[in-house]
């Protein structure tokens, strides 16, 4: 049969064959349409959710719209930082049909250097044509009126506002709002990258540093519909931003520039409070710098100028400064005296000109050569008289001295809500101990009796351990921030009110006694209590004790300080200068104090008042 | 059929009706979509083209299949030395060597598409079948010729349509189920070979990307995985007419060509794909109605190969773009904007349609 078929054609037999292979492939042909049947229903309706969110998710960008950063106002609302819109000048390079012509040709109206016309136009190789490009940022206000004196002969450019930061006051101010500056790329990583998209600035130091999350706000959104090549079709849905909140300082600027002022040339830090309250009422480190140049940017030159002179600008001498308190210590001493029953009201000692420990060869001098004869406790705060403090601290120890100056917040740091305050140096025999293990010298206690030695403080910390003193015991937290009221605590001491009395009246003493050091500041009207100190500059030799600083090179000598508060019998102020090798406290600091303290008394409260 | 008993003799002008009518359903439907794909422009120019294909199916419809058989191996003589030409004379485009230029742009690889099936049934017209290992070698040869040359152009879709051509001539004739399977096993065999020395690199990424096309999905997978969200994206009832984001944002590349059935399925949904898949079947089913009653060998078999090409044509797009085969460049048949392939396929259908016309007749 098959030997036959080879030979002859059998008609029926191939259309048999035809027929079967036509059938077959009929039901291949149902099977497959099956298949990609099966196909499609499974993209279309298995994967149907999945797909769709990512063709969304192809369509769909969402930009972020930045939000505008709060203001910050001075406690009479009076505006000390806020934003400023500039323009920025753009370009779209697909706009534009001869760009290295156009910026050439704007090249004279609006300064750009040679070398950035080179960058950008490597820039728009490396862009998509649609992706604007910036030209120059922060426009002067020429350039912007050349420039839109001439925008219809540039289509493709446009002058872009967008909003800076602006300090209207610069060196007063600098220290307490800090700045912002551009994001760097340690920030970029610890700040929260969904509430910065689109923002180029943080707050870098001070205030601006501090109450970053208050002032920043919360950005809006931009969901716009893309094209495969991210070019913007049309905006879909718009959420505005929600702006940062203001702040409202506790500072008056008025008082903060008087402060400022009254240091003149010196170096240092003044701080006014309200010891009724904590709020800080001025508070200025010298030299200052403008926080703008942060802003704006500033040449490397400048920055070195900044960060290496000898004056330190960039220091805050407020919160990181540490000086010994010298004399001002003092009241506090002879606090501890009467409050351990040390001393009693009536006590009095006779200065000799000097004091020594038992069996001791060392002799711990008066300032006064030959002494200030008899002094009792309110004379030996007014004359500033060492060796009564010399004696007391004896007798006290430095472990009760130490117990009590605890609660006034000394070796301690205050919260003063800014980024970097430093602690300052409460000794103790433990303390001693830990750090250069050794046991500790009751000379150093005579000397800690003057505010020596170990104990070093901040201004800050003086301010708020004065503001206790002018209180007599009761505590507000110094703060800021106007809306961060404080309550009142108090020192876990029961100091009677006739030991308060004393310590004030011999702090009056020091400004409207005739022997008083600081009568210089005496004022008509009302009663200021003060302490002037000196706290030692190193280097100088031992027998320079008695030369008159002014004749030392100005880099050794003493810093000078001064503690105050008016009026005496019912505090509304209290102030603390820090000036720096201004080598007498009563002489150099005293009087900053002075107009300090006469200003707001005489014009700021009384204008509160009304 | 009554309205054509008579006038075979008298009338000259002979149409399949049937299959004309779902011809241009595919047609209308394809232009529709193309309107959302490239707008009106492109769709004046498809028209034109539809028309121009129209024209050629009813011409080559009233050509007797003898005379066809009798000019046959002149045209495979004539594919063959045009593919040659290209080879030495044609002109690069895309990477590769596929274009004539005789006044107009022309492609002789789309001609084989043709004149393969053809040369293969007249090959067979007259041989005892089914084929024995001597025909089928010799019909091997005839086939591998234009397949390797088209292959070298490289245009790796059209060669395996024209392959497929000729395969399924001979499976139309009979080839032994033997022979069929051992081939399959022969081509699993030799596809490693295949991959070393014969794929170019493009084709050897595509079928990569095909296996893994998440790996890269901006680099040449970038196609198959838009393709893919395009297509799920519609779900059952498609994003509706011109709606369709990832046509209208350019997310999808070439959507008016190799990809316009991903743009149906975005915008018309499954319900859309399965209608065009209907009017397919309508389509294939008429034809292979056509050549169960073709009148000779050289007629069943060309007309059962064109069919079956045709099919492949719509498995091919339908199976790469979503998918389920690497992508191999093969339009969708009589939809996808452009290209000679129209031509092709509305002469495939002509060719058909005189098969019906000149089919026997077995009763009055």
């Amino acid at each position: 049969m098959s030997q036959l078929n080879k030979q002859i054609k059998n008609p029926q037999h191939e259309a048999r064959i035809f027929s079967s292979r036509i059938a077959f492939s009929a039901l291949l042909i149902v099977l497959v349409i099956t298949i990609i049947f099966s196909r499609y229903f499974y993209l279309q309706v298995v994967k149907h959710k999945e797909l769709l969110i990512n063709s969304e998710k192809n369509r769909i960008t969402t930009t972020s719209i930045p939000p505008a950063r709060g203001f910050i106002y001075d406690r009479n609302h009076k505006l000390l930082v806020d934003n400023v819109p500039t323009y920025r000048l753009q370009m779209i390079p697909e706009k534009v049909d001869n760009i290295k012509q156009s910026l050439d040709e704007l090249q004279p109206f609006i300064h750009i250097s040679h070398d950035r016309i080179l960058e950008i136009i490597q820039q728009v190789k490396n862009n998509r044509v649609f992706t604007p490009i910036v030209i120059k940022d922060k426009l002067n206000e020429k350039e912007l009126a050349n420039f839109i004196a001439r925008k219809h002969n540039y289509l493709g450019f446009k002058a872009i506002p967008y909003l800076i930061r602006r300090y209207k006051y610069t060196d007063i101010l600098a220290h307490v709002v800090g700045y912002v500056g551009r994001i760097n790329n340690k920030e970029m990583q610890e700040l929260d990258k969904s509430r910065y998209l689109g923002t180029e600035y943080t707050g870098k130091l001070g205030l601006e540093k501090f109450h970053e999350d208050t002032l920043h706000g919360f950005p809006g959104s931009l969901v716009v519909e893309t094209n495969a090549k991210g070019r913007i079709l049309k905006t879909l849905k718009q959420n505005q931003p929600l702006s940062g909140k203001d702040i409202v300082l506790t500072i008056d600027i008025e008082l903060q520039k008087i402060a400022y002022n009254a240091l003149g040339e010196l170096t240092g830090s003044a701080i006014a409070i309200n010891p009724n309250n904590g709020e800080i009422l001025a508070m200025v480190s010298k030299p200052g710098f403008n926080p703008n140049d942060f802003v704006n940017g500033m040449s490397h030159a400048q920055y070195e100028t900044l960060t290496k002179s000898e004056t330190k600008p960039l220091f805050n001498r407020s919160i990181r400064g540490r000086y010994e308190p010298g004399s001002t210590i003092k009241p506090y001493i002879a606090l501890a005296g009467l409050y351990y029953k040390t001393i009693n009201l009536n006590y009095s000692m006779f200065s000799q000109g000097y004091f020594q420990l038992p069996n001791q060869d060392r002799k711990y001098h008066d300032w006064k050569r030959g002494g200030h004869g008899d002094v009792d406790i309110e004379q030996s705060l007014t004359q500033s008289v060492n060796t009564f403090y010399y004696a007391l601290a004896v007798k006290l120890g430095i472990d009760r001295i130490h117990k009590f100056l605890l609660p006034f917040n000394f070796g301690e740091t205050i919260g003063v809500g800014l980024i970097g305050e430093k602690k300052g140096l409460l000794p103790s025999r433990v303390w001693k101990e830990k750090t250069k293990g050794t046991i500790w010298f009751p000379g150093e206690t005579v000397i800690t009796g003057i505010g020596q030695g170990f104990l070093v403080s901040t201004p800050i910390q003086l301010a708020a351990s004065l503001s206790m003193l002018a209180n007599k015991g009761k505590y507000f937290q110094p703060h800021l921030i106007k809306s961060e009221t404080q309550s009142a605590t108090s020192i876990p001491f029961d100091i009677p009110e006739k030991y308060w009395q004393t310590i004030h009246k011999g702090m009056i003493g020091v400004i409207h006694d005739i022997k008083g050091t600081a009568q210089v500041i005496k004022k008509e009207g009302y009663l200021t209590a003060g302490k002037s100190g000196t706290s030692q500059v190193y280097g100088k030799k031992e027998e320079d004790i008695y030369t008159k600083n002014l004749e030392i090179p100005l880099h050794l000598r003493n810093h000078a300080l001064f503690i105050a508060f008016a009026p005496a019998d019912d505090p509304q102020i209290a102030v603390v200068v820090v000036a720096e090798h201004g080598a007498s406290g009563s002489k150099t600091a005293a009087p900053i104090a002075g107009k300090i303290i006469e200003k707001y008394l005489t014009e700021v409260h009384q204008k509160a008042k009304l | 059929m009554p309205y054509n008993i008579n006038s075979h003799h008298n009338k000259r002008h002979y149409v399949d009706w049937w299959l004309l009518l779902f011809i241009v359903l595919l047609m209308g439907y394809g232009l529709v979509v193309l309107y959302s794909a490239g707008g009106w422009i492109l769709v004046k120019k498809q028209i034109i083209r539809l028309a121009l294909g129209m024209l050629v199916a009813l011409i080559l419809a009233q050509v007797k299949p003898e005379k066809l058989a009798g000019i046959t191996p002149w045209l495979y003589l004539i594919t063959v030395l045009l593919l040659l030409a290209v080879m030495f004379f044609g002109y690069e485009s895309k990477g590769a060597q596929r274009w004539l230029k005789i006044g107009i742009r022309f492609q002789p690889s789309e001609l084989a598409k043709l004149t393969i099936p053809l040369m293969l049934a007249w090959f067979y017209r007259y041989r005892i079948l089914p084929p024995n290992f001597k025909s089928i070698m010799m019909s091997i040869i005839i086939l591998a010729i234009p397949v390797i040359l088209i292959f070298n152009q490289p245009d790796f879709g059209t060669s395996i349509l024209v392959a497929a051509s000729g395969c399924f001539v001979l499976f139309l004739a009979g080839i032994s189920w033997k022979y069929i399977v051992g081939a399959f096993a022969s081509i699993v065999a030799i596809a490693p070979i295949l991959w070393g020395f014969l794929l170019k690199d493009y084709q050897k990424n595509r079928i990569l990307t095909f296996l893994n096309p998440e790996q890269d999905s901006l680099g040449t997978s970038w196609n198959i995985i838009q393709s893919k969200i395009a297509i799920g994206s519609g779900g059952v009832f498609g994003k509706g007419w011109q709606s369709g984001s990832q046509t209208h944002l350019d997310f999808l590349p070439e959507h008016s060509t190799d990809f316009i059935l991903s743009v149906l399925a975005e915008e018309f949904g499954l319900i859309g794909v399965s209608i065009l898949l209907l009017i397919y079947l309508l389509i294939i089913f008429r034809c292979l109605y056509i050549t169960a009653r073709a009148k000779d060998t050289f007629n069943r078999l060309f007309a059962g190969a064109l069919t079956l090409t045709f099919f492949i044509y719509l498995v091919i797009n339908a199976g790469m773009i979503s998918g389920l085969f690497p992508i191999v460049g093969v339009p969708l048949p009589l939809v996808s904007y452009g290209g000679t392939s129209i031509i092709t396929l509305m002469a495939a259908f002509g060719m058909i349609m005189s098969v019906y016309n000149h089919r026997k007749l077995l009763k009055s």
